[in-house]
């Protein structure tokens, strides 16, 4: 758990990053380094393009499972992972 | 007279008035057309036209312009169809349908009035009145009769004193009760039937179809998966928030740090120095991640290693060369893929000395202290402590270890390892179940016999040959290397003089058998044939060098680095006597480099320093070289060809030697 919270930490800390979010089961953020509208907006909004891109990704291989989605936009670069029912954002700008 | 031509003018107006006959001799008579005035005046043609005259049941006087609303099309729509009868005469006839109501009425008094007039008439029969007036009052009495003989017969209504009256009760208030239940819980349910899903059913019931199995033949344990170390984390299953999340935020360190060093992993990929090629045979190192940890800040990387299975994973032993400067030491895991923080750490006591990584089981490490202890440590494991550790009791050294080899598993399938130290005793450890059971293998001593003397030699270095098992060369503190058998433990068997300091690292080339290499704080690097006495080739690099290494992909190809903080490369086959590379790699001159290591696979270094710095380079093109196929004919691949290659270059040394002589 501590291990977890540190590379949480370290990400967060990391040059670049905006902000993590960390999405419980039922779609309320539980950690995160941004304000909570925000935080409550990213994860809404997240939650089902990854239920879709999950779908997807099993429709065509049902063997298949989806690690992680990542969205390049013109501002930032956002990253989402779905794990055990639960969701992980990183907004991070690369380009400093 | 007068009266006359009236009379005739009056017939003739007559006349004029009747249609045929009498117009007609007129018209004979006269032969002159007299056109009433008001006639419509034709031609001739027009006159001959013939007009046909159809006879056509339709209504002249039915509309035919009727127009109704039609409430569809929401406007006024003529009607097409017109009743076209026309109604001439009505007259209501006084007949009546002899079963109708009125008609049996009727006729049920009329029989009485019949019964009644059959009896008068055969009475009175010449007077016509008679009948009638008592005919009429007749009627009365039949009426009155009736009414009193059939009491049945329905009551006729009486048109003249008739008369109806209705009452109505008091109607009760309508009241309106309803009782409305609870409505059931309504939830709205939506699921998608994809393949996905129906797949993942399927392998639920598969894993409680073998869990059931399972439990009846009762198995107490399930046997760890081999998981790949990189995915391994530490999980709790208290059910914890944030671990659920633990795997996913591991990549994502990684991408993070994958984005913001892009540039630098796309260069490991894909850039080739192509300046290369006027550079002619020169080479560069180009400086990719820079790796280091806060809290080894003090340390100096006394060792590295590369994993053989991830080659993405190498170790870095920390410690210090420096003997009045000593405290903890760490076992630090870096992983290419994260250059920002380690993968693994492990602190220790006492400084590491050395490391080596298991070759085929890559999770266990073998690591030597200055303190004398070795330990084993098993990544698979939690936890920080080393899984074996020796002690005083079981046989650890009495002064720092400094190298650690692993051996190939020995006839009971143990994993055992040899670590070498400057008190003199070459000592191979065996992994037998929880303890690590030491065998001392030789005890060196400066006359080559086994002495339990104070003055052992100061054995810094061990190397063992990759296919001759037995035979391994360790170099000492005085400079010579001594070539040594496992199964002699008493003498060596060859001696070699080989640095005048002390030897720092000494290695055999990975494709040719009989040729190693040396280096040593006297400034130069020695290749040596070990049959033979003398070395091949030496070089001056300027500078204590700190570390040599062979590079896995050429036979001819090694680089090292001294304590000025260059890395040389040379390649033996292009130039014999220089370095084809030199390069300066760290930024403060006072930077001393300590290791140097070839990654197995990729064309990269790393070098540590005494800062605790670890620096990875990517060798350019002209570093990298393989011989050239001749035209037409295919590249033979393979150790054969490093082996040919470097058995040309000693020949082309031994010939002139065997001329000389």
């Amino acid at each position: 758990m501590a291990e977890v919270e540190e590379t949480l930490k370290r990400i967060e800390a990391h040059k670049g990053v905006i902000g993590t979010i960390v999405v419980n089961a039922e779609g309320i953020p539980i950690r995160t380094n941004l304000d909570n509208s925000t935080a409550v907006q990213y994860a809404g909004l997240l939650r089902h393009l990854t239920m879709l891109a999950r779908s997807t990704v099993r429709d065509i291989d049902p063997q298949n499972d989806l690690i992680v989605l990542r969205i390049r936009t013109k501002k930032y670069e956002i990253m989402v992972a779905p794990e055990n029912g639960f969701l992980l954002i990183v907004i991070q700008n690369p380009c400093e | 007279k007068v009266p006359k031509p009236t009379k005739a003018s009056s017939k003739k107006k007559v006349e004029e008035g009747v249609d045929t006959g009498d117009g007609w001799d007129e018209w004979s008579h006269g032969k002159a057309l007299t056109k009433p005035a008001d006639q419509l005046e034709l031609t001739e043609a027009e006159l001959k036209e013939e007009i046909t005259r159809i006879l056509t049941a339709n209504n002249p006087h039915a509309p035919q312009n009727i127009v109704r609303y039609s409430f569809k099309e929401r406007s006024y729509k003529p009607t097409s169809v017109v009743d076209q009868m026309a109604v001439h005469f009505v007259l209501e006839g006084s007949l009546l349908h002899q079963d109708s109501d009125e008609a049996r009425r009727l006729r049920s008094s009329n029989d009485l009035i019949f019964s009644e007039t059959a009896t008068i008439d055969t009475g009175a029969e010449p007077d016509e009145e008679k009948p009638e007036t008592p005919e009429a009052g007749e009627e009365d009495r039949p009426d009155s009769v009736a009414s009193k003989t059939d009491k049945k017969e329905p009551k006729l209504t009486n048109q003249f004193n008739f008369s109806e009256r209705a009452s109505q009760t008091l109607n009760n208030p309508l009241r309106e009760r309803s009782c409305q239940t609870e409505p059931p819980p309504r939830s709205i349910f939506s699921a998608t039937a994809n393949q996905w899903e129906i797949y993942d059913v399927y392998v639920e019931e598969l894993q409680k179809q073998e869990k059931n199995k399972e439990k009846q033949k009762a198995i107490p344990s399930k046997k760890d998966n081999e998981k790949s170390k990189k995915k391994m984390m530490l999980m709790e299953t208290q059910g914890d928030d944030f671990t659920k999340v633990g795997k996913a935020s591991k990549i994502f360190e990684r991408m993070v740090n994958q984005n913001t060093f892009d540039d630098i992993a796309q260069d490991f990929k894909y850039f080739e120095d192509a300046s290369d090629e006027f550079r002619d045979q020169e080479g560069t190192l180009l400086p990719l991640w820079k790796f280091q940890y806060d809290k080894a800040k003090r340390l100096s990387v006394t060792a590295l290693c590369w994993n053989n299975k991830y080659q993405d994973l190498f170790a870095v032993g920390m410690g210090s060369y420096d003997f009045s400067k000593q405290g903890r030491g760490m076992l630090v895991f870096y992983s290419l893929k994260n250059s920002a923080f380690p993968e693994y750490i492990y602190p220790t006591n006492s400084g590491v000395l050395c490391l080596h990584i298991h070759e085929q089981h890559s999770h266990l490490i073998a690591v030597g202290f200055y303190d004398g202890c070795v330990a084993v440590y098993n990544l698979k494991e939690e936890g920080l402590e080393p899984v074996y550790k020796s002690t005083a009791k079981t046989g650890k050294h009495t002064d720092p270890v400094w190298q650690v080899r692993w051996q190939n598993d020995d006839m009971d399938n143990n994993h055992n390892f040899y670590s070498v130290s400057s008190d003199g005793r070459v000592v191979s450890w065996t992994l037998v179940k929880n303890e690590l059971v030491f065998t001392d293998i030789i005890r060196l001593s400066v006359n080559g016999a086994v002495s339990e003397g104070p003055e052992g030699l100061v054995v810094q270095r061990l190397t063992f040959h990759k296919q001759i098992d037995y035979l391994f060369l360790v170099g000492t503190e005085e400079g010579k290397i001594h070539k040594c058998s496992k199964t002699y433990s008493s003498q060596f068997l060859e001696t070699y003089n080989a640095h005048s300091m002390a030897v720092d690292a000494v290695k055999w080339n990975p494709f040719h058998p009989k040729v190693f290499i040396s280096c040593s704080s006297d400034w130069t690097v020695k290749i040596w044939d070990h049959t033979i006495n003398t070395p091949m080739f030496t070089f001056d690099l300027n500078a204590a060098v700190g570390d040599v290494s062979w590079s896995p992909y050429s036979s001819t190809v090694f680089a090292a680095v001294t304590t000025d903080g260059t890395v040389h490369v040379f390649d033996l086959n292009i130039n014999k006597y220089e370095a084809i590379c030199q390069q300066s790699v760290v930024a403060k001159k006072k930077t001393k480099l300590t290791h140097i290591e070839f990654n197995p696979i990729y064309p990269i270094i790393i070098v540590g320093d005494d800062r605790g710095y670890v620096t990875s380079l990517k060798l350019s093109p002209n570093l990298r070289k393989k011989p050239k196929a001749k035209k037409g004919q295919e590249l033979p691949k393979g150790p054969e060809v490093e082996i040919a290659k470097m058995e040309k270059l000693l020949s082309l040394l031994r010939e002139p030697e065997q001329n000389a002589v």
